[in-house]
């Protein structure tokens, strides 16, 4: 790779506009430039300089800003096209997707379900962008810092006047500079925390160089992140299950591999109630009738301590009790388990009596727990309950005339019970429901009579393990600390030199050119060095 | 309790007349002669921003005595959240204002505050508890926050309108004419909006209808205007009321859509009506105000408004929304609607800032960007909440 030797004797990269050290140009082109393009300080980005191999395009394409403006573009004009229906992890879920579009919302519908849009944001297309992006980060970034940060450490204070004079903020001016008013303005600039540099008669005051740096701070922070977002495919980062728990039972905690158990001592569902809570939300009670106050679970964590030993029973001991809410989860090692959804009061037992018919006379009651039924009540004294046929979800009778159930949740709970009693030894059978009872078998001397039933509510836990967090957290402080330091600082410049008579007074800034024009203002004011003009003002 | 919302209301209403009187008293100082880029306030100046400032310290009693009210930061619903958005435009005037003492952006940032305040007053307005899912500290730190970034970025849009009315040529239409004029004419729509939806009020319009919803069931809806466009094989419950002209399918909600009917002509008859009076577009008519201000300044304004603003916003609408996101709703992210267009916002800006520093957009197409960008954050703030349903619908 060839060098440029400057006429100050400086070596710089092939490819550098500027001198990095005198800051003379070096190109024809920067020769003839009225005001230089100061951005990236003339250094020689390889961008720039390299245009040849299919490595050089693709480095210049992805370094091209332009480039990655259209990526941030197309980004978000196809974000926004996922959110004019809902996507399909936001449809209800008994819903089939290939039909659900159509019937809601018609013709459009069912094209925007044919584009994948319905799935926009997990396609190929949507993570190429996102790809992109990030490739684009990294090479624009290395294309700059490197050479930005080489010729910022290369400045030297007396620039040459070719280059004072190719600034925004420039004046020129016969006479020589005072000892006095250099004085003056030196203290003025170090009240204002300028770092003065002096060489042969030539200042170079400068501040806030570091907010350079910012861009390049938050763009490694969005690297940072999306970097984190991928590592999520890897296996055993991360976890997201979940378990619907009765109250009452205790069940393994999916994810966890068996090594914990939760049980769910109680699920409670609070609403505001006038009266009860503070006055000033009576209004709004009034106005949309209930409001929920709180889901809870009140749960407890077991560690299953034979979870090792293969084909051991399950020996559990508790490790902590608390009650998961919204906003609450409860944590243990990297997992945590959420409040998220329940169903209240699903059927859990019933009751019955055996009953005469006739006289009404009891003869003791049977509770059949619908998730654990006996083959047979005793009630003594000869009275005696089998249960025949137990159909959880029932929905008729099929061709032969047997009861069938849909599924094997009891939702709908019936019974064949055969009722053994002294007076009929044989057995009679009664086909039993919440509130109906048949005989399917001729009349009966005794019936089952329902008593009541006996529900409890089913919580939704989602049981969450995101290793990655730890590495989106610092990816997003290290993107804030980026912005905040490109975003509320800037790097400023003043120099001033004499030379052969002259007096040259440039400044620069990468941004806010505003406040460095007051800045200067006020250093220089009363004294003769003159005030440096923008030459860029319309 | 309820006599602390009281106090509460009186205070918003106060900051509502104050940044009434302070606009004035900017346009009073406009009118002085001689003010110039880096001259001093006059004193119709130095009287409005005391004013605003006065204003903005109700306006802050008004959300702290809420806040005692109810327990919890009122920016909980629609209301609470976009008369908060109001106060954080005028909180971000007065930071830019102290930075480079321009009075005309005082004259043009109270209007748009005032409009959005009298816009938040439009929905239900009685203080709600809280559901479980808001029932955290994130609550109040990501949407003061983010509503804080919205704030100042709206600042870049008041700064790059004014630059537009003043640096586009009203002598000739052309296209830059035309689009200005529909800013401005959605100005209007939000203002008649206003008007009609008051008015409305005050009469106590009330007609129930019963429909067949998006699932197939009937329903009941009240309408609070005169139906133009009614549910979904609607019929009308309450009598003497108008009939509605049509019917809407059933995945649109003809209640909004009614309202946003009656906004857009509304806005044509005051926009029509302000044509034919003046006789001049609303972009010239505003034009001699902005006369004495310099474009370069409100360049560097509004480019400056997005540079502080953009940080806030990244940090309240994002970072901290995901914080919470992955607390209240077990993950941190979940491409719900109000997150993308958090997203879509903050792209945006970054669209933005990239194109100012490495294509040269200043000026004018600078201040277009700023247009656009406000025009996404409103339209997440009202569209979002009120027309794509998601988990962020709680109005
Ligand atoms: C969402 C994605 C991005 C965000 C949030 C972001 C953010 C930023 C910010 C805040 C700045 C500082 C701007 C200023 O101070 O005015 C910046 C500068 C810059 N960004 Fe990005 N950026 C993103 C993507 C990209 C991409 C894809 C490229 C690729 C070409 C890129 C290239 C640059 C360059 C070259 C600079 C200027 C550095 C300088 O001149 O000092 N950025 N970026």
């Amino acid at each position: 790779m060839g060098k440029v030797k400057c006429e100050c004797g400086h070596v710089n990269p092939n490819g550098t506009i500027l001198c990095e050290s005198c800051g003379r140009a070096l190109t024809e082109k920067a020769k003839q430039e009225k005001l230089v393009d100061m951005r990236y300080e003339g250094s020689a980005r390889r961008s720039q300089t390299y245009n040849k191999t299919i490595i050089d395009k693709v480095w210049n394409f992805f370094s091209s800003v332009k480039v990655g403006i259209w990526i941030i573009v197309l980004l978000l004009v196809a974000a926004s096209f996922g959110t004019i229906l809902p996507q399909e992890f936001y449809i209800p879920s008994n819903m089939p997707a290939e039909t659900y579009y159509e019937d809601v919302y018609g013709v459009f519908g069912k094209i925007y379900y044919m584009i994948g849009f319905h799935d926009l944001y997990n396609s190929i297309w949507f993570s190429a962008l996102i790809a992109a992006l990030g490739v684009s980060l990294v090479i624009a970034s290395l294309d700059r810092v490197i050479p930005l940060y080489r010729a910022l450490k290369n400045q030297r204070v007396d620039r040459h006047e070719t280059f004072m004079k190719k600034q925004r903020l420039f004046a020129e001016q016969e006479g020589v500079l005072q000892r006095g008013e250099m004085e003056k303005v030196r203290t003025e600039l170090m009240k204002k925390r300028y770092k003065i540099r002096e060489e042969n008669g030539s200042l170079l005051a400068e501040k806030n160089r570091f907010s350079r740096w910012g861009p390049y701070v938050n763009h490694v922070g969005l690297i940072i992140f999306l970097f984190g977002a991928l590592l999520r495919s890897v296996p055993g980062m991360y976890i997201d299950e979940l378990l619907w728990i009765r109250e009452g039972e205790t069940l393994q905690v999916p994810g966890t591999d068996g090594a914990y158990y939760v049980k769910n001592n109680g699920f409670t569902l609070e609403n505001y109630e006038e009266g009860e809570d503070p006055e000033v939300f009576d209004e709004a009670i009034d106005r949309v009738g209930t409001v929920a106050k709180n889901y809870q679970t009140d749960a407890v964590l077991y560690r299953d301590a034979n979870n090792e030993l293969p084909g051991a029973d399950p020996e559990l001991t508790e490790v902590q009790t608390e009650s998961i809410q919204v906003n609450q989860p409860m944590k243990f090692d990297s997992f945590a388990v959420y409040q998220t959804s329940f169903r209240q009061d699903e059927m859990k037992a019933m009751h019955f009596a055996l009953t005469n018919k006739e006289t009404g006379e009891e003869f003791g009651g049977i509770v059949v727990d619908l998730f654990d039924q006996q083959e047979s009540y005793d009630l003594g004294s000869g009275y005696k309950v089998e249960l025949r046929g137990y159909y959880p979800d029932f929905d008729g009778f099929s061709e032969s005339g047997e009861p069938t159930s849909k599924s094997p949740l009891p939702n709908n709970p019936a019974f064949l019970f055969n009722m053994i009693t002294p007076e009929t030894p044989d057995g009679e059978v009664s086909f039993a429901q919440i509130r109906n009872t048949m005989e399917p078998l001729g009349e009966n001397e005794y019936k089952m009579a329902f008593k009541n039933l006996e529900t409890r509510d089913v919580s939704a836990l989602t049981i969450r393990k995101d290793l990655t967090l730890p590495i989106l957290a610092l990816g997003g402080i290290i993107f804030m600390i980026g912005v905040i330091q490109g975003a509320y600082w800037n790097h400023r410049r003043l120099w001033i030199r004499e030379k052969e008579g002259h007096i040259y007074v440039a400044g620069h800034t990468n941004k806010n050119w505003h406040g460095l024009k007051r800045e200067i203002h006020s250093v220089l004011n009363g004294t003769a060095i003159p005030e440096p003009e923008d030459r860029q003002k319309d | 309790m309820s006599d602390l919302a009281g106090v509460s209301s009186t205070l918003l209403y106060a900051a509502f007349l104050l940044y009434l009187v302070a606009t004035f008293l900017f346009g009073g100082s406009i009118r002085q002669k001689g003010l110039r880029d880096g001259e001093g306030l006059n004193r119709w100046g130095r009287l409005g921003i005391t004013v605003t400032i006065v204003g903005f310290a109700a306006q802050l009693g008004y959300f702290f005595t809420r806040w005692a009210a109810a327990g919890h930061a009122p920016v909980s619903n629609l209301f609470e959240f976009t008369t908060f958005f109001g106060m954080m435009i005028v909180g971000a005037f007065i930071l830019i204002f102290f930075i480079y003492k321009t009075v005309v952006l005082g004259l043009f940032a109270l209007p748009i505050a005032i409009i959005i305040i009298a816009y938040a007053s439009m929905f239900p307005s009685e203080i709600s508890p809280l559901i479980p899912a808001l029932q955290s500290d994130w609550l109040h730190i990501h949407v003061t926050t983010a509503a804080a970034g919205q704030g100042i970025l709206a600042i870049s849009f008041i700064a790059g309108i004014i630059y537009l009315v003043k640096n586009i040529d009203q002598s000739v239409s052309t296209k830059k004419t035309k689009w200005l004029e529909a800013v401005m004419f959605f100005i209007v729509s939000v203002v008649a909006f206003i008007l009609i939806t008051s008015g409305f009020a005050l009469a106590d319009y009330k007609a129930e209808f019963e429909y067949v919803n998006k699932e197939d069931v009937a329903a009941q809806q009240e309408f609070t205007l005169p139906a133009l466009v009614g549910p979904n094989e609607g019929t009308l419950l309450t009598e003497g009321k108008m009939e509605p002209l049509a019917d809407m399918p059933a995945f649109i909600n003809a209640k909004k859509l009614n309202t946003v009917l009656w906004s857009l002509a509304g806005g044509v008859i005051l926009y029509g009506l302000i044509r034919l009076v003046t006789r001049k577009r609303v972009a010239a008519l505003l034009q001699p105000l902005v006369q004495n201000v310099s474009s370069d300044l409100l360049d560097e304004i509004s480019y400056r408004s997005v540079l502080i603003g953009f940080p806030v916003f990244t940090l309240g609408a994002l970072i901290f929304a995901m914080i919470w996101a992955q607390i209240a709703w077990t993950r941190f992210w979940g491409w719900d609607p109000k997150e993308v267009w958090a997203l879509i916002t903050f792209l945006f800006y970054a669209a933005f800032l990239h194109l100012r520093l490495s294509k040269g957009w200043h000026g004018e197409r600078s201040a277009w960007l700023a247009v656009i960008g406000f025009g996404i954050i409103m339209f997440n703030l009202v569209a979002v909440n009120l027309v794509i349903a998601g988990l962020h619908s709680y109005a």
